[in-house]
């Protein structure tokens, strides 16, 4: 094992960890992130070889890049002798190859005359091969934290290190740029943003050859985003306008072949989760979502309120064809309870997964009245992460379960999560919908 | 609707689950296209895999090809030269052969769905849920 250090980007630091645990445990790769900080940006792991760094760094979003760590101190005098004493043995091994130094800064950076200066201290190394600035062999950079957010930028670091670089991040490689919404082709008013639909596709462990399923699918956010990862792709919504798009140049195909993913693109179809057309015997490796909650997109099943009122409609006929037979007839929808729906997916994916396949999707959760009673529970799924994600007035949280290794017929439904679920829900949404007391801001 | 999808939906109604005649669904009065798409040799081993064959089969009769073979094509290899012109066709036959319009009828319950702008639509009427 040697020391790699991770360097990641300042975005959403409660979720790193669970994003590089998910890419390295999709790679069978040991790795111990307990010791992780929120409150830096630089994370020194242990690892076998460049081989395992390379794997949980190149789909990553939330890091930007791995390097082998060479040396560290609190002064440059100190990066020396520690790089020295652990790599000097290895300095030779690189003596004619093409190189460059590079600098990054946290919180601060030098002065370029004064990187000249730092470049020179490491004559030592006796690299003799030319420099190039375009695609060397290696990169060697020197990596410093400067002074902490609230204090005025220093030039002074804190802490350095020096590494040679392994794999700089997809989102180093611009992917958050991609994705963006502003450039797609076909959104709508549910799209979801593109940098947590990537990050919820790592934690989920989208891989090449897995069917990804999202049974609220919308305008495709999560199947272009499951598809960046080799997903095969297939997505259902009771909503058949947005899964439609506008036309043939706007809508879920053309996103498809806009980011090439138009080969793994499986089908969208018109559904209502509860009355799931899905083979039982498909098996779905991956399922990733936003179910609705009721805010922008009404939570709605087939089936009418009162039934009696529309009893026996199915006899009415017109131009000789049974009504509801027709190509043009209109569903009626009624309203249904997000407790009872989150139950409902919770069952599904025990019945769909295989063992070690997970659920991720997010819900709402109101915040001054964060209880854990409110996640959603079923014996057959561990709950692997539960992530909050913080807005002003609300926030919500992702959810990431892997089907356990045991059948079980027991569902939430007949216990009592289930219950404290539906409380928290209506909770927020009548709280949302009445907009929030001064003391939650 | 890739002729692909056919092979992973049933119906929908919750009494026709444990019915064998759930699935596949009876196609009928469809209007076909073909849309070349890329070819992808492992999407369509990987797919092969999760392929009920009788099904493919039946539903290819549906719409009017009588001449897939009985017998699901097995061990292709996504390199291997030999088994790429069979893969092609069956690029061709899954992927590419589409169902613009159409009814899908449950031989179980006989419930018709239809298939819009390309799209299978399973919502089901107040009676059946
Ligand atoms: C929060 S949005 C998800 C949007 C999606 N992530 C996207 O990229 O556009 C929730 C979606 O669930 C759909 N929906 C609501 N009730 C449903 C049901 N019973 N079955 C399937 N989809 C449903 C809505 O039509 C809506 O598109």
């Amino acid at each position: 094992m040697k020391d790699y250090l991770i360097y990641f980007a300042q975005a959403y630091p409660n979720f790193r960890r669970s994003e590089i645990e998910s890419l390295a445990g999709l790679n069978g790769i040991k790795l111990d992130l307990s010791h992780h900080d929120e409150s830096t940006p630089f994370l020194v792991v242990q690892l076998e070889n460049d081989e395992q760094a390379r794997k949980i760094m190149e789909r990553s979003i939330l890091g930007r890049g791995i390097y082998e760590l060479w040396g560290d101190g609190n002064s440059l005098e100190e990066v020396h002798v520690n790089t020295k004493l652990r790599y000097g043995s290895e300095f030779d091994r690189y003596k004619q190859i093409t190189f460059k130094f590079d600098f990054v800064g946290y919180m601060g950076s030098r002065e370029k005359k004064n990187k000249f200066e730092v470049i020179e201290s490491f004559a030592y190394l006796g690299f003799e091969g030319p420099i190039r600035m375009k695609n060397p062999d290696e990169v060697f950079v020197v990596l410093e934290q400067y002074e902490q957010p609230d204090r005025e930028k220093s030039t002074t670091p804190l802490h350095i290190w020096f590494g040679r670089q392994v794999q700089l991040s997809a989102r180093t490689e611009n992917i958050l740029d991609k994705y963006d919404l502003k450039k797609r082709k076909y959104i709508g008013t549910t799209s979801f943003d593109a940098e947590l639909s990537l990050i919820s596709c790592n934690i989920a462990q989208v891989n090449t050859g897995k069917v990804v399923y999202d049974p609220f699918a919308g305008t495709g956010s999560f199947l272009v985003a499951a598809a960046n990862y080799g997903g095969y792709v297939v997505g259902s919504d009771i909503d058949h306008r947005s899964l439609r798009g506008k036309n043939e140049k706007c809508n879920i195909w053309a996103n498809m072949k806009q980011y090439n993913s138009a080969s793994q693109f499986l089908d969208v179809m018109t559904m209502d989760f509860t009355h799931n057309a899905l083979r039982p015997d498909f098996q779905i490796d991956t399922i990733v979502c936003d179910p609705p909650y009721g805010v922008r997109e009404g939570l709605k099943v087939c089936g009418v309120k009162d039934p009696t009122k529309a009893a026996h409609r199915e006899n009415v006929v017109i131009d000789g064809e049974k009504a509801h037979l027709r190509r043009d007839f209109i569903h009626p929808k009624k309203p249904y309870e997000l407790a009872s729906l989150l139950d409902d997916l919770l069952s599904f994916a025990v019945q769909r997964l295989p063992v070690g396949g997970r659920l991720c999707f997010w819900m709402p959760t109101a915040n001054d009245e964060f209880s854990t009673d409110f996640i959603p529970h079923h014996d057959s799924l561990d709950l692997l992460y539960n992530l909050d994600q913080e807005f002003n007035k609300w926030s919500r949280r992702l959810l990431v379960y892997s089907k356990r290794d045991h059948q079980s017929s027991h569902t939430s439904v007949e216990q009592a999560p289930a219950a404290t679920v539906s409380k928290n829900i209506s909770n927020f949404r009548a709280r949302y919908f009445k907009g929030f007391s001064p003391s939650s801001k | 609707m890739k002729f692909l999808t056919t092979n992973f939906v049933k119906c929908a109604v919750k009494s026709c689950s444990a019915s064998q005649d759930s699935f596949p669904l009876k196609y009928s009065e469809c209007q076909l296209a073909k849309e070349e798409s890329e070819y992808n040799p492992d999407f369509v081993c990987h797919m092969l895999e999760r392929l009920d064959w009788d099904a493919i089969v039946k539903v290819a009769a549906d719409l009017g090809n009588t001449s897939i073979p009985p017998q699901k094509p097995e061990g292709l290899d996504p390199i291997m030269e030999d088994d790429q012109a069979i893969l092609r066709d069956l690029h061709s036959l899954l992927v590419e052969t589409v169902i613009l319009e159409g009814k899908m009828t449950c031989s179980s319950c006989g419930h018709i769905y239809h298939i819009k702008n390309s799209i299978p639509n399973f919502l089901l009427p107040p009676h059946l849920v």
